[in-house]
């Protein structure tokens, strides 16, 4: 029965939302803000235009590269200063004070080394996307129960096993975390990259929609947007909370 | 200082060094980076003569007053959030899937509705930090022991003052871990803002330093910023390790 | 105590063993265990008793290969055993070592599965070594699920179904209460018998050792050293109702009067009565 309660309260959450933006959109007017029906409709009609579609295969592209840099090197940085106690400890410091920065102060020098194209916001995306990874992936490793690898060399296990079968199984759900929120942050570091001195992607469509007062379309980018990443989100949660369960 | 801490000033250090190195060689082009010790030396006449003066007290008032209201808001909301649990409930999944959205795409939004002015950054800095102080708070009232609300119902403290006196020290540790985060979601949120499209500004100020192939200016710039948020995330750190020890002491 | 002589083959020898931790950040170097001469029995089941800190867990890793001595030998089986864990040796640590991202099925079955074993010698090993634990109705169940003993237990049953000939238990019933680690006491006495393995079994507590062991091994204060060595005497066929016996009062009284002034180092006092020249 809560479980119906609950679905019903978000219900009326969504509705109270729809209800605030009829409402900002009487004040501000049409051209600033369209009300949330016909912007539905709009993205129902047109969001398979060609335009659409080639920009969010721009980001698409973009993420995805962003992404795999931010895993691999993430990764990396991870193990290392997870398993190894000074690295880690003369590192962390500086991994965290780096999370916390506005690093779009650097997204010029990126652009002056990599140029307007692909690459400065694969670049950007990346350097969003390492730290969490890093810095949840040390956490993950230092987490380990020294036992554990006891118990690996009293099997008589090799190193390779050890870390297929022990390392990596006992680090997994701290690991899975890293690259759940390594996600989020990637995409937002792809698309404010997109938002600055680009002409392709979802986020350079949403700068010119504004720029043209193309409300309707504007709102749709944003909207599908949103509804990626709460999606993508909500699925590396579910499979974070079945590996969680476990451990 | 620890062995440790040298250790991360050397390197620290080491790096800078070859930055400085890699560039006086030429082996890195000046067009691309300029040496670190030219980024101070412009940084520093341009601090002296006053030129950026305007635009440090626009931006660091801006990110003071994101700071201000999400705070104080947030806070707030928290406080009335817990208080209704079904509500509380409802917002559950808000909360989160809250920060693996991209907020920020929400800025070209709120220019077409408000303009190019100061309500545009000011909403989506706000929107960005305050989220995480209601979070902060709301986990901070859980922690307060149930006992002292009890206390304070048998003192005949109104809702204000039990707040006041009695859940806002108790969840104090667990506040200025919010607080931290909120102070380094509205500086983010704010330069973003500025540097994508803003009147005025630092983040203005780099954007156009860019556009105009003036690398020194720039760089002088956005070292000033990386300087500050340092800075002032570390000193926030450094606070709230203080409170870690109230944090994890508290009862289970 | 102990009936006629018997010629004992050799399982395991420490010979001059010391252990020494080197110094670190700023620290002397710790003098931890040592030095250690013992010969194990084979098929025998040695308890070894001491204060806290004295080097019991460290003269077990020694034996194991987990640990280098610093100085000495030990010998398993006639080959030397040097920073590798050997063949045929188990260990079942004091802390909770079970996967928790395995079943109570699979990890019992995690040692063999690499070792390219048949999958049905497996199967039969692992079913077996979880009835003979009492966890047969757990096989799908993960540790998580199960308490602190029963954790224990799935550590014990994985080490099992590797067949080893040294089993060495390192405090494993430490966490349990009075009454279960008499039963726990049991099920080890079992364990001894039905696989025929040299058992060696570290603990603090006195009843313990006399309780379960052929012989008793008192470990100094640190560094460890054996300051004696007490033949039990116990028919093989023993259970947990011995401590009704006068002769375990007798053994518990002897390994206390040694043990007790090694205690009070362990604490930080000095032994009044000993220095009075009692």
């Amino acid at each position: 029965m809560t479980a119906t309660r609950r679905a019903a309260d978000t219900f009326i959450l969504v509705l109270v939302m729809l209800a605030v933006w009829q409402a900002l959109h009487q004040i501000a007017g049409e051209t600033a803000l369209p009300a949330p029906i016909p912007t539905l409709s709009y993205l129902v009609h047109n969001v398979a235009t060609r335009r659409f579609a080639e920009n969010a295969a721009t980001t698409v592209e973009e993420f995805v590269y962003a992404l795999v840099l931010a895993y691999a090197i993430g990764l990396a940085i991870g193990v290392w200063m997870g398993a190894h106690r000074l690295a880690g400890a003369v590192g962390e410091p500086i991994l965290v004070a780096l999370y916390s920065l506005p690093k779009i102060v650097l997204y010029p020098v990126v652009l002056l080394i990599f140029g307007l194209g692909i690459s400065g916001k694969v670049t950007f995306g990346a350097m969003h996307g390492i730290l969490p990874v890093a810095l949840l992936t040390m956490g993950a490793i230092r987490a380990i129960p020294p036992v554990y690898l006891r118990a690996a060399r009293t099997l008589r296990l090799s190193p390779g096993e050890t870390i297929a079968n022990v390392l990596l199984p006992a680090a997994l759900p701290e690991v899975f975390t890293g690259l759940r929120i390594g996600f989020s942050v990637t995409l937002l570091g792809v698309l404010l990259g997109e938002m600055f001195a680009s002409k392709q992607g979802l986020g350079s469509m949403i700068m010119t929609d504004m720029q043209l007062l193309q409300g309707e379309e504007m709102m749709t980018v944003t909207i599908v947007l949103f509804a990626f990443a709460a999606i993508a989100n909500a699925v590396l949660l579910w499979i974070e909370h079945r590996l969680h369960r476990r451990v | 200082m620890t062995r440790v801490g040298l250790i991360r000033l050397a390197v620290i250090a080491a790096a800078i060094g070859a930055l400085e190195l890699a560039c006086r060689l030429g082996l890195i082009n000046h067009r691309t980076i300029i040496p670190p010790s030219e980024m101070a030396s412009t940084l520093w006449t341009l601090l002296a003569s006053g030129a950026i003066n305007a635009d440090i007290q626009r931006t660091l008032g801006m990110i003071a007053l994101v700071i201000a209201l999400s705070v104080v808001l947030g806070f707030v909301a928290g406080l009335v959030i817990h208080a209704l649990p079904r509500v509380r409930e409802a917002l559950d999944p808000f909360f989160a899937t809250y920060y693996a959205v991209p907020i920020f795409i929400f800025y070209p939004v709120l220019i077409a509705i408000f303009g190019l002015s100061i309500m545009p950054i000011v909403l989506i800095g706000v929107a960005t930090a305050i989220v995480a102080m209601i979070i902060a708070t709301l986990n901070g009232l859980d922690r307060v022991p149930r006992v002292l609300t009890k206390v304070a119902r048998v003192h005949r403290l109104g809702r204000i003052k039990t707040a006041v006196t009695l859940q806002l020290p108790a969840a104090a540790p667990y506040l200025f871990t919010g607080v931290k985060l909120a102070v380094s979601y509205a500086f983010i949120a704010v330069v973003a803002a500025e540097f994508i499209l803003s009147p005025a500004g630092l983040g203005r100020d780099i954007a156009d330093a860019y556009a105009d192939f003036n690398n020194r200016r720039m760089y002088a710039l956005i070292l000033f910023l990386l300087i500050i948020a340092t800075l002032l995330n570390s000193a926030l750190h450094a606070l709230d390790l203080r409170w870690a020890a109230r944090r994890t002491g508290g009862r289970p | 105590m102990s009936g006629p002589s018997v010629q004992h083959e050799v399982h395991a020898r420490l010979e001059g063993v010391t252990r020494v931790y080197p110094s670190a950040a700023g620290q002397p170097p710790v003098n931890a265990l040592g030095p250690i001469d013992l010969d194990l029995r084979k098929g025998e089941f040695f308890a070894i008793v001491g204060p806290s800190g004295c080097g019991k867990s460290t003269f077990l890793e020694v034996l194991a290969g987990l640990q280098e001595p610093t100085a000495g030998t030990v010998v398993f089986e006639g080959k030397a055993v040097r920073g590798q864990v050997a063949d045929g040796i188990g260990v079942v640590f004091q802390e909770d070592a079970s996967f928790p991202w395995l079943t109570v099925w699979d990890n019992a079955a995690f040692g063999l599965r690499r070792k390219g074993v048949a999958a049905s010698e497996i199967r039969r090993r692992v079913e077996d070594a979880l009835t003979f634990m009492g966890l047969k109705d757990f096989a799908r169940a993960y540790p998580a699920q199960l308490s602190g003993g029963m954790r224990q237990r799935v550590c014990i049953a994985r080490t099992l179904v590797l067949q080893p000939r040294l089993i060495l238990l390192d405090e494993p019933f430490g966490a349990l209460d009075a009454q279960t680690r008499l039963l726990m006491g049991d099920e080890v006495l079992r364990l001894w018998r039905r696989t025929g393995a040299t058992v060696l079994l570290i603990t603090h507590a006195l009843d313990e050792a006399a309780m379960l062991a052929d012989r008793v091994g008192a470990m100094s204060a640190r560094p460890g050293r054996f300051i004696d060595i007490i033949d039990t005497g116990w028919p093989r066929e023993r259970d947990s109702t011995i401590v009704g016996e006068a002769a375990f009062g007798e053994i518990t009284g002897r390994l206390w009067e040694r043990l007790r002034g090694e205690s009070m180092k362990a604490l930080g006092h000095v032994d009044m009565t000993a220095a009075a020249g009692e």
